[in-house]
């Protein structure tokens, strides 16, 4: 029974009135003056005391920026942004750089103790085995708080710290790979990134290197009419492995948020990178008011022979998404994956999928996205899948199921094809389903609940997904999503 | 007190009637067959009685242990023992049958203010019943109905059932697409259920199921009411001459 108890709870908590994580941490910030122009480009890169290579390579972004025009192409609807209504730097006052966790203000250890996130290493080292332990960063509004476990990490060669601290101890590696994934002008949210970005992770896993521990990053955006920026770098080495999970809640406000993230993810020959996010930012209230526009440009380049990139991603907050987090298959025998749980409710949009390129020979990748609309949001899969004409023996296989819960609701399915390459072989199937009066009622005569049986169909259909998350993660995903009962009687 | 007791039901469904005044009575210990030919109403009784919302009642009430039944929602229905074996039983994908079944379980003794069942004590229980009833373990870890064959789901209903433990046992047309050996199972399935406090009602086209499955009393239903009314060699003489007899007196 617990885990169908939790699953009502959760349907409760993603009723967009009921976000429970909408508090405000009250605490002096640093803002950068509102708006954005050449100087607040200059202005955030002073204050990370960046080498002059960054701040071109930011000004150059920003210059491309002005000559773009927002993207109108996916089913979400929002009144132009205004950006110079923004604030684009925010950081605690006390927080000039990421410090030791006792240097760390009282009031942003409680506010991540709130949120159940674990930064105290000795309470988590007590009574946890070493195999399950999990490496935090911790992102408030633009700056890095706190990561935990870096020493330990560090013995294996694992580097694991914030971006902005990454661009002055390991240059060479930061200018080797930053933007080797997402260019300049690929889009108009990740160009505008790459101008402003704050801070976000940057973890290197070097050859052969099994990283010992699961490793996630905490993003939290807590100051008003600012947006969040972040970056994240990840590069596995030759044979190395590690699986990364992101989250992200926000405070509940009137007015819309942005975030516009950048991620970009390297597998070299052999190695392979699991990357899961369970995204839950406010969503806005019922009525449609307020909540975080997530525009994120997360993309994977499987650069080297038998790789391996796995996106995992629970999508149940913000107001708005769009979102396509994508595998760049370019070494040979490389793997994509895209598994994908999207819950929509109130007036949330969510236009989401993947991109599957396939560049090598013998490529393959799988696509799994589940989408959940219920209320009066509209939910979109979009897809692509391509093989290069070289990509010979490609293969995909995409699976593409929507489950409506009441009658107000939308989903869609966007699937883009191209094979240029005769021996390429691509599946796609996709259903549309609405949760039947049948399967209702015949759950309401075996003694469920309305909201119990709700739950269990929800719960069914999620779980492909759901078992593809990291173990370690199971609880959080619990609390998140429908989970099946299956696993608790074996 | 009897365990059942309809008076006087008629229903509608979209404008149509289709219960046209049932009186019937099921007592607690015995086995009520219904038979009648197609569309008389024998399927809209089971699923009124079940609580599905699709008919309106215009006429009429139903006592179960002497409670207004029609004023219970089909959940709490199922906590007070009342039970479906549905005709057509729902695929629900990705929901493990054992898991539906042990939820189902705790759901409705939960709502009774029992203790849940711990899985040992689930799976121990479960084991027995299953092996009973030839629903092997594969059928268990399935996802409910989903590619069961039509007997696998008649099967699988009987082992709800017998786990669920209910009062008043309905069984819509259990026995359609049963072959023989399957039709077997299930009426000893059935008849390991009787016992002194547990009505049944049976409703079938068919006189072999009333073969292995003996009843108290057989009600013929014709053109939404009971017509006619005897012990079980009412269903025999059913099965030598048809419903003519029945279906013209009534007309």
């Amino acid at each position: 029974m617990a885990a169908v108890q939790e699953t009502i709870d959760r349907v409760k908590e993603i009723d967009v009135d009921q976000y429970k994580y909408g508090f405000v941490t009250d605490i002096e910030m640093d803002l950068a003056p509102k708006g954005l122009s050449e100087d607040i480009v200059r202005f955030i890169s002073a204050k990370k005391n960046e080498p002059e290579w960054l701040l071109e390579w930011r000004l150059d972004a920003y210059r491309r920026w002005l000559t773009m025009e927002a993207p109108d192409w996916s089913r979400v609807k929002y009144p132009p942004i205004d950006f110079q209504d923004l604030y684009y730097y925010a950081a605690p006052k006390s927080q000039d750089g990421p410090k030791s966790l006792d240097e760390v203000e009282p009031e942003l250890l409680e506010t991540y103790k709130k949120l159940g996130i674990p930064l105290q290493e000795q309470e988590i080292l007590a009574g946890i085995a070493p195999e399950n332990r999990i490496a935090v960063d911790a992102i408030f509004d633009s700056v890095s708080v706190v990561t935990t476990f870096r020493e330990e990490l560090a013995k294996s060669g694992v580097i694991f710290c914030p971006i902005s601290e990454a661009v002055h101890s390991h240059p060479e590696l930061v200018k080797k790979y930053l933007g080797s994934v997402v260019p300049v002008s690929d889009n108009y949210y990740s160009a505008l990134n790459q101008a402003v970005f704050s801070d976000g992770s940057f973890v290197y896993i070097p050859e052969g290197v099994r990283c010992p521990m699961e490793l996630s990053t905490y993003f939290r955006i807590n100051e008003q009419n600012t947006g969040q920026f972040e970056r994240t770098l990840i590069i596995a080495e030759k044979g190395a492995y590690v699986s990364y999970l992101e989250g992200c809640t926000a405070p509940q406000r009137d007015e819309n948020q942005l975030h516009a993230a950048v991620v970009e993810l390297i597998t070299h020959d052999d190695a392979e990178i699991k990357y899961s996010t369970v995204q839950n930012w406010y969503p806005g209230n019922s009525e449609g008011k307020g909540g975080i526009y997530n525009f994120v440009t997360k993309r994977g380049d499987c650069r080297g022979k038998n790789s391996k990139i796995s996106w995992t991603q629970v999508e149940t907050g913000s107001a708005i998404t769009w979102k396509y987090p994508s595998c760049i298959l370019r070494g040979d025998n490389s793997v994509g994956e895209f598994y994908s749980i999207a819950i929509s409710n109130g007036y949330q949009q969510l236009d989401s999928g993947t991109k599957m390129i396939h560049l090598g020979k013998n490529t393959t990748s799988r696509i799994v996205a589940k989408g959940i609309a219920a209320g009066n949001s509209e939910s979109t899969y979009r897809g692509l899948v391509s093989a290069h004409r070289k990509a010979t023996g490609a293969r995909n296989h995409t699976q593409c199921d929507s489950l409506l819960i009441g009658n107000n609701c939308g989903a869609h399915t966007i699937p883009y094809v191209e094979a240029n390459n005769a021996s390429a072989v691509f599946e796609h199937e996709a259903t549309t389903s609405k949760i039947s009066e049948d399967q209702l009622f015949y759950c309401r005569s075996r003694g469920f609940t309305e909201e119990e049986a709700v739950a269990l169909i929800v719960n069914g259909f999620v779980k492909d997904v759901i078992q593809k998350l990291p173990m370690e993660f199971a609880v959080e995903a619990q609390k998140l999503i429908a989970i099946s009962l299956e696993g608790s009687v074996g | 007190m009897a365990l059942l007791e309809i008076r006087n039901l008629h229903a509608n469904i979209d404008g149509t009637k289709i219960l046209n005044g049932v009186n019937l009575t099921v007592e607690a210990g015995k086995v009520h067959a219904i038979m009648g030919p197609n569309g008389s109403g024998k399927s809209t009784l089971s699923y009124i009685l079940a609580g599905r919302d699709d008919y309106e009642i215009t006429e009429g009430e139903i006592l179960f242990k002497g409670q207004d039944l029609l004023d219970m929602e089909p959940e709490e229905r199922a906590a007070a023992g009342v039970f479906l074996a549905m005709q057509y039983p729902v695929e629900i994908p990705g929901v493990a049958n054992i898991t539906f079944l042990r939820t189902a379980l705790n759901a409705q003794r939960k709502a009774r203010g029992e203790e849940e069942f711990s899985t040992p004590d689930f799976m121990k229980r479960l084991k027995i019943l299953a092996q009973k009833l030839n629903v092997t373990q594969d059928m268990l870890k399935r996802p409910l109905n989903v590619g069961f064959s039509g007997g696998e789901k008649k099967r699988n209903e009987i082992l709800q059932m017998a786990i669920l433990e209910p009062v008043l046992c309905i069984m819509d047309e259990t026995d359609s697409g049963l072959d023989i050996d399957a039709l077997k199972i299930v009426s000893e399935g059935v008849n390991a259920l009787r016992n002194p406090e547990r009505g049944m009602l049976i409703i079938t086209h068919y006189q072999r199921l009333l073969d292995h499955i003996k009843p108290d009393m057989v009600h013929v239903m014709y053109k939404g009411k009971i017509v006619a009314e005897g012990d079980k060699t009412l269903a025999l003489e059913l099965e030598k001459n048809g419903y003519a007899a029945f279906t013209a007196d009534a007309a």
